[in-house]
């Protein structure tokens, strides 16, 4: 029951992310992605991780999909015109094929080892994940997490600036 | 629970159709759509993986992804548009400013 909930979605998610390359409006490839986005959100609940899934909902799907619908419709993107050079589309067809190719090859090859950590799914269950992740986050992690919020900030004043000056 | 390779294929084909999007398409809205959806292929590796080796790090990691691609979003669109006010296009051909 399982794997067939799996394949229904890996399907969904596949077909919807071929939709975004292949369309030739932009507001449609927005759609289909935030259609993919769904996919890997329940995907991640499949994983026992939630919050993960609740932050793709939120962050990917709500927000910067958002934004990115925004710009399309304010900038008023025409329909692709017919495709020049098709030497470069199949180029990069080939090259996104190779590494399709090198990526499965090396995962049928190799074993999954490596060290195992503590996160149980009773842990999960019993202590939360939410308090896991910002267990993690705030104690090996702080430094990361902060230079996070230096980030941020260097973004909005990249984009106050960007949206004032005449460049 | 199902095996990991099962995420990890759908992870590289997200991520091949993703790489095949930003070699071909010159919509440079949709070249940025492509890049996110490469992120989020390698989100899901991160996570198979904490799951499938218990350790919570890489969810951590997925954390701080989103937080770059939201960062990455602010600009990225803000440059869009300024180039949008001058050359009225955002095709990846027209983007020739630092051409010799």
């Amino acid at each position: 029951m399982e794997s067939l909930f799996f394949l229904v979605v890996a399907a969904v998610a596949i077909i919807s992310s071929i939709l975004v390359v292949t369309c030739k409006n932009p507001i449609n490839s927005a759609l289909s992605l935030v259609m993919t986005f769904f996919c890997l959100a329940t995907f991640y609940v499949m994983l026992d991780a939630p919050f993960m899934a609740a932050t793709q909902v939120i962050v990917y799907a709500g927000a910067i999909m958002v934004l990115i619908i925004f710009v399309i419709m304010l900038l008023n993107v025409r329909v692709e015109t017919v495709k020049r050079g098709t030497h470069a589309v199949i180029a990069g067809s080939a090259i996104g094929l190779f590494v399709l190719f090198q990526t499965v090859w090396f995962l049928m090859k190799g074993s999954m080892t490596g060290q195992v950590g503590t996160m149980t799914k009773e842990q999960i269950v019993s202590v939360g994940h939410v308090e896991l992740i910002g267990k993690a986050l705030f104690t090996d992690f702080l430094l990361p997490f902060e230079v996070t919020s230096v980030l941020l900030l260097a973004a909005i004043v990249g984009a106050v600036v960007l949206a004032k000056k005449k460049i | 629970m199902l095996a990991i390779e099962n995420y990890l294929i759908v992870s590289a084909i997200l991520f091949s159709i993703g790489t095949i999007g930003v070699l071909t398409k010159r919509n440079a809205i949709v070249i940025f759509m492509c890049v996110e959806m490469m992120l989020n292929a390698v989100n899901l590796t991160f996570i198979a993986f904490s799951r499938h080796l218990g350790n919570i790090d890489g969810q951590v990691f997925v954390f701080f992804v989103m937080t770059v691609a939201a960062a990455e979003a602010a600009v990225g669109l803000a440059l869009m548009i300024a180039f949008f006010k001058n050359r009225e296009s955002i095709d990846v051909e027209d983007i020739n400013l630092l051409k010799l």
